[in-house]
């Protein structure tokens, strides 16, 4: 199977490079218009065929590869070291994305798969499709050659001496979210290949219009979900398996798969001013171009052992393969730029400081700042190191005071956007929408402050991160007060015009303007999410070695030890206290909670399995974390975890909005049809069927 | 002007209660422990911050610990605590740069860049405005209130009921 899954592999690099080359040759021949023997349309179509028959290529590797783990081929020295005989099932399948030459091949099956959906819907338009898809090759091309030469997923054992059983898959990775998050965050990264090779293929075809932007709106708002969700999957693994207490740790590949996820937004928010009014285009290119290409430096960081990490598994030496392609996609970029740029002269200029394309604008610079922020935090060790020839180090600490406050300010532009009006806002307009808002920031700033004051803990002017607290929920407050009073005032409209309940007429609302309302949702989402994160700043813990019938307090509750107990498997061994949880003296769970410590028999390696029971208050959080060296008892360690929960429903809210913003608004005579022609109540003013037009 | 003396003095208390109240914080032994425990990382390679390292039986932390309650109770000021801890373990220590020489890059250059973006932007959009006449204030300039309100009350309305984003 290991020669079948490489020369499938070898298959499909030629095909990425007969689509690329053929696909390059037609469109150059089309360009110049010249005569030649052969049909450059037919060339053109036989690259798009190549393209799709490079897909079963790598879905027949990836085939190879997961018959490979099933039937624990350990000639292979890939599943030699990421699986063993006693692994249980799903994580097979996680073993194939644990390790870098698995890793790598999952990429390039989710760039085939992308590449496939987009050569078959080549009739939206032949000829951008055709460039797209001579781009989207060359990127496959790259990943093609990385799985071919630099890390070949099949290559045979060391030695050539095959083992009885494999290594085991790593312990931290044996968990149920590491099954979805890999495929979901390289569904995001490999996902902003697509717009990318859109622009790019746009603008050397000086294609007309902003119906590339269409085409790839919903491809880059999908891949913008996936990418959030792979990264809130990496925050709740880190939660549940690290044990530490906390979802996020400002890893650099952390930074790295958030960097993309930043330049993305903004680049969601910005081409809605290309689409509306013709302006930003040159920056529009640019932030999807810098999207890509932070996707590809992120793999450059965390696998050229570049900046250290807790990824450490994914080091190597590929990573003068990515410095390479790197610099030549930034040279192409740079050199179409040139090329074409006049080809980008905006059609209409910013009106006034005080407008919603100005909010976009201030959007986009916040957005791109905190991106900078980040990299320059993670960079700054490498060029410390450089300058002084000492390492500098740059924790969480450095982050919460840098990106935090910018986080804080991005919340407030998320508030105010939605409430100034395109080309310029009156200060009467102004006055009525930020009124609503500005009392529930106040009245939250004001009780807040007396409920910290008075409670015995951290005041907001003594502990920066309660200040930061405070912040975040009163600007919550604001910016949920705009969302909802702006849902509240479309409805208002509708329900006034038609008649219906307010429920039909929200429904009517969100439907006329799926993705002005999805939008909104998203934003709500992520006040939620905003507030989860707020709730760090309250978080305490208490830990002590625990005997039987010991009692561990905090906050309200109280955690009798019932019995440590040892178990083993094939898999591992574990050793666990049961913990009896009552809240004010009475009893809260009907289990008991059961904190671990596995080790796992391939390689010995310890994992933590954290008993969380969560709440929307709180998370009760409690981790086993050894046996104590001087009594031999097991010390336990119990977190109380204010809102984390929270950051889970706003992520469901952000996906959900997001989807909502993907169904297609009802067309323009369906929301006439719904709504019945009155006569205007301003003289002089249209009827209200005549404004009423599609959303997308 | 006694106004004027009143608010100024008023001001100059309140300030003086700020730094006291800050001040004292600070020279709380309990809460310098927890602010000092949270500039340093463990140096056992767990890269957690040297009063979170979770790691039962981890031999640095507890060690850093005690150096740390020692500095404190030797009435070291925070400065030299952090002085010492940096020549025994290195700069690696620290858990952010410090505000001295190239470290100081660290935290100055984010928020130059984000405030040279922002008032680039603030400028670059004042410029086009200066260009082109704003349409909120055409109305205004007619000379007729009513009518500057109807349109506002009409781009209001379009905004609602047609704008998608």
């Amino acid at each position: 199977m290991a020669a079948f899954g490489s020369f499938a592999l070898l298959i499909a690099l030629l095909l990425a490079a007969y689509n690329f080359l053929a696909g390059a040759t037609a469109l150059r021949l089309i360009a110049v218009g010249k005569p030649s023997r052969y049909s450059p349309e037919r060339m053109a179509e036989s690259a798009r065929r190549a393209g799709i028959a490079g897909f079963f290529a790598v879905c027949a590797a990836a085939f190879a590869m997961i018959w490979s783990v099933f039937h624990n081929d350990f000639s292979i020295e890939y599943i030699v070291e990421h699986s063993n005989i006693a692994l249980p099932t799903p994580y097979k399948f996680a073993a194939m994305w644990s390790g870098q030459e698995g890793s790598l091949l999952l990429w390039v099956v989710l760039l085939s798969t992308y590449g496939l959906v987009l050569r078959l819907r080549h009739k939206t338009d032949v000829k951008l499709h055709a460039y797209a898809g001579t781009i989207l090759a060359a990127i496959q091309v790259f990943f093609l050659l990385l799985v071919n030469i630099a890390t070949q997923p099949f290559a045979g054992v060391r030695g050539g001496i095959v083992p009885a059983d494999g290594n085991g898959l790593n312990p931290l990775l044996q968990y149920p979210e590491m099954v979805i998050h890999p495929p979901m965050l390289y569904l995001g990264y490999v996902g902003f290949a697509i717009p990318f090779a859109f622009a790019l293929g746009a603008l050397m075809m000086r294609y007309p219009g902003e119906k590339w932007i269409h085409i790839t709106r919903r491809w880059t708002m999908l891949t913008w979900m996936f990418l959030t969700i792979g990264i809130f999957l990496g925050m709740h693994w880190a939660y549940a398996v690290l044990g530490w207490g906390g979802y996020w740790g400002w890893d650099p590949v952390e930074i790295a798969s958030l960097m993309p996820w930043l330049t993305g937004t903004a680049f969601l928010h910005s081409v809605m001013m290309q689409e509306k009014r013709g302006m930003m285009k040159s920056w529009n290119v640019w932030l999807i171009f810098t999207t890509f290409m932070l996707t590809i430096l992120g793999t450059l960081l965390t696998r050229a052992g570049l900046v250290s990490s807790v990824h450490a598994f994914a080091q190597s030496s590929i990573g003068p393969w990515f410095v390479w392609f790197l610099v030549l996609t930034m040279a192409v970029c740079l050199f179409t730029y040139i090329l074409q740029r006049d080809h980008l002269k905006t059609e209409h200029r910013l009106e006034s400081l005080v407008s919603r394309e100005s909010s976009f604008l201030f959007n986009n610079v916040v957005l791109l700042a905190a991106c900078f922020a980040l990299l320059w935090g993670t960079l700054f060790p490498v060029l410390s190191e450089y300058v002084q020839g000492t390492k500098t180090t740059l924790s969480g600490a450095y982050y919460v005071h840098v990106a935090v406050p910018i986080g804080i300010f991005l919340l407030l532009l998320t508030g105010v956007g939605p409430l100034l009006a395109w080309r310029a806002s009156s200060f009467r307009s102004l006055r009525k929408n930020f009124i609503l808002p500005g009392i529930a920031f106040l009245v939250t700033a004001i009780v807040l402050t007396i409920v910290l004051a008075n409670g015995g803990g951290s005041k907001p002017w003594e502990d920066e991160g309660v200040f930061y607290s405070l912040m975040t929920f009163s600007l919550s407050a604001a910016v949920a007060t705009a969302i909802a009073s702006e849902f509240l005032r479309g409805a208002g409209v509708i329900h006034r015009q038609t008649g219906k309940n307010f429920l039909s007429s929200m429904v009517l609302l969100v439907r006329r303007s799926t993705r002005r309302y999805g939008g909104y949702l998203v934003h709500f989402g992520l006040v939620v999410i905003f507030i989860g994160f707020a709730g760090y700043a309250f978080n305490r813990s208490v830990e002590m070695p625990m005997n039987v019938g010991d009692t561990l307090n905090i906050g309200p509750y109280s955690l009798k030890n019932l019995g440590n107990t040892q178990e083993s498997n094939a898999n591992y061994d574990t050793e666990f206290s049961l913990l009896q949880v009552s809240e004010n003296g009475k009893k809260l769970l009907e289990e008991p909670m059961a904190p671990e410590k596995r080790v796992y028999a391939s390689n010995g390696q310890p994992q933590t399995i954290v008993a969380n029971h969560s709440m929307m208050r709180w998370d009760l959080y409690v981790v086993y974390e050894g046996r104590s060296t001087e009594t031999g008892l097991p010390i336990i360690k119990a977190f109380l975890n204010p809102l984390v929960m929270w950051i889970w429903v706003g992520l469901g809210i952000v996906v959900f909005g997001t989807l909502i913003a993907q169904i297609p608004s009802i067309q323009p005579h369906r929301a006439a049809a719904t709504v019945p022609a009155k006569a205007p109540s301003i003289p002089g003013a249209a009827p209200a069927t005549s404004m009423a037009r599609s959303g997308d | 002007m006694p106004t004027r003396n009143f608010l100024s003095r008023l001001a100059q208390s309140l300030l003086v209660v700020a730094i006291v109240a800050i001040t004292l914080g600070a020279t709380d032994p309990e809460s310098r422990f927890n602010d000092l425990g949270h500039k340093m990382i463990c140096q056992c390679s767990c890269s957690q911050v040297m009063l979170e390292c979770n790691h039962v039986g981890c031999p640095v932390s507890p060690v850093m610990r005690s150096e740390l309650s020692d500095g404190i109770s030797r009435g070291m000021n925070d400065s030299l605590i952090l002085q010492s801890f940096v020549q025994k373990y290195g700069a690696v220590v620290l858990a952010a740069p410090t505000t001295q020489g190239f470290d100081l890059l660290a935290w100055i250059m984010p928020f130059a860049v984000a405030f040279a973006g922002l008032l680039g932007t603030v400028l670059l959009v004042r410029h086009w405005a200066k260009q082109q006449p704003s349409l909120a204030t055409q109305a205004a300039r007619s000379g007729n209130p009513a009518q500057a309100r109807f349109e506002d009350d009409m781009r209001e309305r379009i905004r609602r009921e047609t704008e998608t984003e």
